[in-house]
């Protein structure tokens, strides 16, 4: 098909002369970062678009001084302990949504509904007073319990399950399989690849939240790298290749996340996507 | 015995049903528990509560709250603090969210075709998905800060446009908010592109196809076929960063901290409930108000996208 054919002779050349206009253009800001992060202090401001000097010492500053390692740790542990949760919370719940008879059922499941359309930011007010209250400022309870289930997982798992053949269930019934086997034996294999997107998504989420983090953590010991990020920049605006150098480090784990996990990025961002 | 009685009680259809419904309920109960625990106590008690605490007064330390009326709400909205910082938002949801859309389609149009190192080149256009926002707005930062940043440190380029270095782009109120706005635009390219161009994959290559044979031209394949099929993923899109300007923090706390002042350019109606130099920052009842009158703009919002919009969405068949 003349469609299909790739473009020859001087629209080839056109095509990949706008494309590596344009890679240039959005990996600038990331270049930048890096020189700097690679340069010792006094030669960041000479000239900041060539790489005319190179130590890895700014890094290792950045590691131990701007304690990355520890926030990355912190971080590291909020976000996966979040997404674990958040994958058992949504299954069961939308597990009991589709195969239990209960009372108030579909009331129950409009609530669930709701809470997608609150923003984050009408919450934190009263939540910040509420993890106060419980004594939880500084803690990682504080930084991950509020957000251990959530709504749009129990939508998108309930979405497969209710796939499920309603034969299949009852043959399985007939055969002695409980709720809980049945879960573990049929559905929950079902729901894997959407698990995984899911479970990417929630990553994502929980390691890129700022706001939150800010209002409930004062102690050095407790920041994320979010936070972290953001008391280098208060601290140390004189010394610049060390502030890029931690965002430097901040960001690398996340590529490699991204990079291991790229087949279900697109699933999990589409996540919420309206299907017609 | 409780074989006798079940029988007796689960004589006809109803009684059946009616008696299964309350067998599982403790099951369910708790498959639900958790969920329905965190979910009320962190999503819906705060909502109600914030818009209890809308009309309180508290002070500093956000105790001894007392009622001082509902006329709290009003007094918000007709504020100065309220007005501007709700026309910065919408300034920067114009400059962000249309540029966004546009340069993600751009991109992905542009990255769509049978070329040799495309994959390369959709790694680089979908990498800024792996910034934070912290980590975004700090390589911005030093890209646009008037001493010690990159653009400061070009002579030729600040000679040409003095205000890189005196006051700085995000120093300058009539600067700061498009430098922040295109540092957001940067941030959000990647999770943009990746949408759109999930989008184009999913329009069936036939039709492109029928359109070449009826002679159309590429401009007009990609104006009849493309973006018609493609409304879907753009509604999604644009509705996602609308809500994600409306909500936009971190790029106000690490750039511009709201200001320049005294205009606070850069103050938005996040950045006015939680900024560390927000004028209300300590006053819980002002902070629960402007984030409940947030929620509703936000709630407005959405529901104008889906109808104003959603009519034209093109689902397919």
């Amino acid at each position: 098909m003349a469609l299909d054919t790739p473009p020859r002779g001087w629209r080839a050349t056109s095509r990949y002369s706008l494309l590596v206009v344009t890679a240039v253009l959005i990996l600038f800001p990331v270049y930048t970062t890096i020189i700097a992060a690679l340069k010792p202090g006094n030669k960041v401001l000479e000239n900041p678009l060539l790489p005319d000097a190179f130590t890895l010492s700014v890094l290792a500053d950045a590691w131990t001084e701007g304690r990355l390692g520890r926030y990355l740790l912190n971080s590291t542990l909020v976000a996966v302990i979040i997404t674990v949760v958040q994958l058992v919370t949504s299954i069961v719940s939308a597990y009991a949504f589709t195969f239990l008879k209960f009372p108030f059922r579909r009331t129950m499941f409009a609530i669930f509904l709701a809470t997608m359309l609150v923003p984050l930011e009408v919450t934190l007010v009263v939540n910040r007073r509420t993890v106060d209250s419980f004594g939880w400022l500084n803690t990682f309870q504080g930084l991950t319990v509020p957000f251990m289930a959530t709504a749009l997982g129990t939508f998108l798992l309930r979405q497969v399950f209710m796939q499920i053949p309603k034969d299949l269930k009852e043959a399985s019934q007939m055969d002695g399989l409980g709720h809980w086997g049945f879960m573990k034996e049929v559905a929950i294999p079902l729901v894997r690849p959407t698990m995984g997107a899911l479970g990417l998504f929630s990553f994502l989420s929980s390691w890129n939240q700022y706001l939150w983090p800010t209002l409930i953590t004062t102690e050095d010991n407790m920041n994320t790298v979010q936070t972290g990020l953001r008391l280098l920049r208060s601290s140390d605006l004189d010394k610049p290749n060390l502030i890029m150098a931690g965002t430097i480090i901040a960001a690398v784990p996340i590529l490699i996340v991204l990079i291991v996990f790229q087949r279900q990025l697109v699933r999990g961002l589409t996540a919420g996507a309206v299907k017609g | 015995m409780r074989h006798l009685v079940s029988e007796s009680i689960g004589d006809g259809p109803m009684g059946a049903t009616l008696k299964r419904k309350w067998r599982e309920a403790p099951l369910a109960l708790v498959m639900l528990g958790p969920s329905l625990v965190v979910l009320v106590t962190f999503v819906l008690y705060p909502l109600g509560r914030a818009v209890w605490l809308g009309q309180q007064r508290c002070n500093v330390q956000g105790k001894n709250c007392r009622s001082v009326g509902w006329g709290q709400y009003t007094d918000v909205l007709s504020s100065n603090e309220f007005q501007h910082a709700l026309v910065v938002t919408l300034k920067f949801a114009l400059i962000t969210v249309p540029l966004g859309l546009f340069l993600g389609v751009g991109l992905a149009v542009l990255a769509d075709k049978h070329l040799r190192g495309m994959r390369f080149f959709r790694t680089i256009f979908s990498s800024t998905i792996a910034t934070s926002v912290a980590v975004a707005s700090l390589m911005w930062l030093f890209l646009l800060q008037p001493s010690v940043g990159v653009l400061a440190n070009v002579s030729w380029l600040n000679s040409i446009f003095p205000v890189i270095k005196e006051p700085g782009l995000l120093n300058d109120p009539g600067t700061a908010l498009w430098s922040v706005g295109i540092s957001s635009v940067w941030a959000n390219l990647g999770f943009t592109f990746i949408l759109v161009t999930a989008g184009l994959q999913g329009i069936p290559r036939e039709l492109h196809e029928s359109a070449y044979v009826d002679g159309a031209s590429g401009w007009m394949r990609f104006t009849n076929v493309t973006l018609p099929l493609l409304s879907p993923t753009l509604l999604f899109t644009s509705v996602v960063l609308t809500s994600r300007a409306f909500q936009a923090y971190g790029e106000m706390d690490l750039l511009t901290n709201g200001g320049p002042v005294p205009q606070d350019s850069t103050t938005t109606v996040t950045y006015l409930i939680y900024g560390s130099s927000s004028i209300i920052k300590n006053n819980d009842g002002l902070q629960a108000a402007v984030a409940v009158l947030l929620f509703v703009i936000l709630l407005g919002l959405s529901a104008l996208q889906f109808r104003g919009f959603g009519k034209r969405v093109h689902y397919g068949s």
